[in-house]
């Protein structure tokens, strides 16, 4: 099976945003595999290991992303693949990066593409559905549970809270959710093999794209932190006291039942 | 910006979604005084098309068929195309829920165009319409604006509010022939999990469970107190790891990402990744036995106790008064 992960290299969650000049400060900050592609990694690699073939991890990024596909690779993927848009000046957005996938991946012969739900950072989940539609075929998101029966994915996915069995013809893009599996942390003997997998750098040239091709359609115009919450009420005295007053200021001071 | 603009409306249990009532206000932004033209997909839907206009969409444009009742990502990126090509709008808007996300950004791709996902607010600055959007789960915000084509948005439910209830607006509602072909997606089953119905991304109240809460049985007593709010129930990554709940209550910046009007957290600690999913809910209350615990930096009411003799107290009052 060919399998191919689409993977985005975030701030870690624990990071505190700091925003300087309108911009997020990146001074530093520790970086991650998003946490919801490193279930599409676990995913991708437990199919490989059932299936044969081989998992191959591409992001769109600069120099810096190779250390996240160094720790793709230790936990067990075949190959990776550095889309380098370091020369794009202008800010990308999700048609950037989407086009930029599938303009690497319709030249690829795969199975399965498999990525995040959202990514952590920006939260829109944008990316995989649209290069689903640029290589015409069809999604499913938020999955938690994946099977492949010869030429079909057999499919759970949840969809607020209920989940919804379904069966789709491969090729399918899927994005991961939680509950999908337990990504495994990269082993000491997958970190020196890791070293020695390939690791390969195109760029827009490569792909035969220009700029224009790729230009972002949206524009960020601000960025803000929300506002620091006044200081709350810690209740005092006997606990009956403390339930009867917050049940009347939540009644009557804030307003909320 | 331009003189139309699509809403497409979503139904759940028979319904249509508060969100569609939303984005209808948030497209009536956009359209500046143009026209909203509400979609509804689906079944038996001329009742739900007027509660649209009622709710301020000037007309509606139904597709009524099988094949449309159940969400299929081929089957509405086919039909809304459809009538993209018919009405030639200049934006649409659609809830950012389950269905939402997926149909959006594939639009965005079949369209070529620029999509601003999960906003929480949309503003008309200098004649430029800029929505504003949470980034790292909300624990800062970036406003965006899209310079050319079409404007495509999904909006992040319990938001933007929406306008008040007109019985006595009317509009044409027509129904649109719409050829459906090869879906790919075979739907076999749809598991019921959520037990009364209260999603977590619309819900007005949300009881929260941490690590605090011990166990499964541990989560009964938040049940309970969720029942008499009518509220939904959530929990944090430590009470989803420890296996106390499923994994679809995790709320937090892998997990959903919520802004009710009120928030209870039981035996949660407040780690940063939690608390980016839930610090931008209206009210919060915090319930937790360690008065140091960082929860109580973003909670507005808090109280210092164990939570299994707390939350059984707040039932009980809560139901002695009418919620």
């Amino acid at each position: 099976m060919n399998i191919y992960v689409i993977m985005k290299r975030t701030f870690d969650t624990e990071e505190k945003i700091v925003i300087h000049a309108g911009a997020i400060d990146e001074e530093g900050a520790e970086f991650i595999i998003n946490p919801y592609d490193e279930y599409a990694i676990e995913e991708a690699i437990v199919l490989r290991d059932e299936h044969g073939g081989e998992v191959t991890v591409v992001t769109v990024g600069d120099e810096e992303t190779e250390k996240e596909l160094r720790t793709a690779l230790a936990m067990g993927a075949d190959k990776a693949v550095l889309l380098d848009i370091e020369e794009l000046e202008d800010e990308s957005d999700h048609f950037t990066t989407s086009s930029i996938l599938t303009a690497y991946l319709k030249d690829q012969e795969f199975d399965i593409i498999l990525g995040g739900n959202v990514a952590v950072d920006d939260g829109a989940g944008q990316v995989a559905p649209r290069v689903a539609e640029g290589l015409g075929i069809n999604q499913v998101t938020t999955i938690t549970r994946l099977n492949i029966d010869g030429e079909t994915a057999k499919i759970e996915r949840d969809v607020e809270g209920d989940v919804e069995v379904i069966e789709t013809p491969l090729p399918v893009m899927v994005t991961c959710q939680q509950g999908l599996n337990e990504p495994r942390y990269p082993s000491l003997p997958g970190i020196m093999k890791a070293k020695k997998k390939p690791l390969d750098t195109l760029d827009l040239d490569d792909l035969d794209l220009e700029e224009e091709d790729v230009e972002a359609k949206t524009k960020t115009v601000g960025r803000f932190l929300p506002p620091e919450k006044a200081a709350g009420r810690v209740l005092e005295g006997e606990l009956d006291d403390q339930v009867q007053e917050l049940v009347e200021a939540l009644k009557n001071e804030a307003k909320v039942i | 910006m331009g003189q139309k603009v699509l809403v497409l409306g979503e139904m759940k249990n028979g319904e249509v979604r508060n969100v569609t009532y939303e984005a209808i206000a948030a497209g009536q932004k956009i359209v500046d005084g143009g026209e909203i033209v509400g979609v509804l997909f689906g079944e038996n839907l001329q009742e739900h098309a007027e509660t649209m206009i009622h709710y301020g969409a000037d007309r509606v444009v139904t597709a009524e068929k099988k094949e449309l009742a159940p969400y299929t990502t081929d089957a509405y990126s086919q039909a809304l195309l459809q009538i993209c090509e018919a009405e030639k709008p200049e934006g649409i808007v659609m809830g950012h829920t389950s269905s939402g996300k997926d149909l959006a950004p594939r639009m965005a791709g079949k369209l070529k165009a620029g999509l601003v996902s999960d906003a929480v607010g949309v503003d008309i600055e200098d004649g430029q319409v800029v929505f504003t959007r949470p980034i790292y789960s909300g624990k800062a915000f970036e406003k965006k604006v899209i310079e050319e084509g079409l404007v495509l948005a999904t909006i992040r439910p319990n938001n933007i509010v929406a306008f008040e209830k007109d019985e006595s607006r009317s509009g044409d509602v027509s129904s649109m022939d719409i050829e459906i072909k090869d879906i790919r997606t075979m739907i076999k089953d749809v598991v019921k999990k959520t037990s009364d119905g209260v999603d977590l991304s619309e819900a007005n109240i949300i009881v929260s469970g941490g690590r605090g809460v011990k166990s499964a049985d541990g989560f009964k007593p938040l049940e309970e107190l969720a029942e008499v709010l009518g509220a939904a129930v959530g929990a944090s990554r430590g009470a989803c790891d420890a296996e106390y709940c499923d994994y679809s209550l995790q709320i937090g910046q892998t997990g959903k990402v919520v802004t009710p009007d009120l928030y209870i957290a039981c035996g949660i600690s407040g780690a940063i990744q939690h608390l980016a999913g839930m610090s931008n809910s209206k009210v919060i209350v915090a319930i937790n036995k360690d008065p140091e615990a960082p929860i109580f930096e973003v909670a507005d009411y808090g109280i210092v106790g164990d939570l299994f003799e707390v939350v059984p107290k707040l039932t009980e009052e809560f139901s002695k008064v009418s919620v």
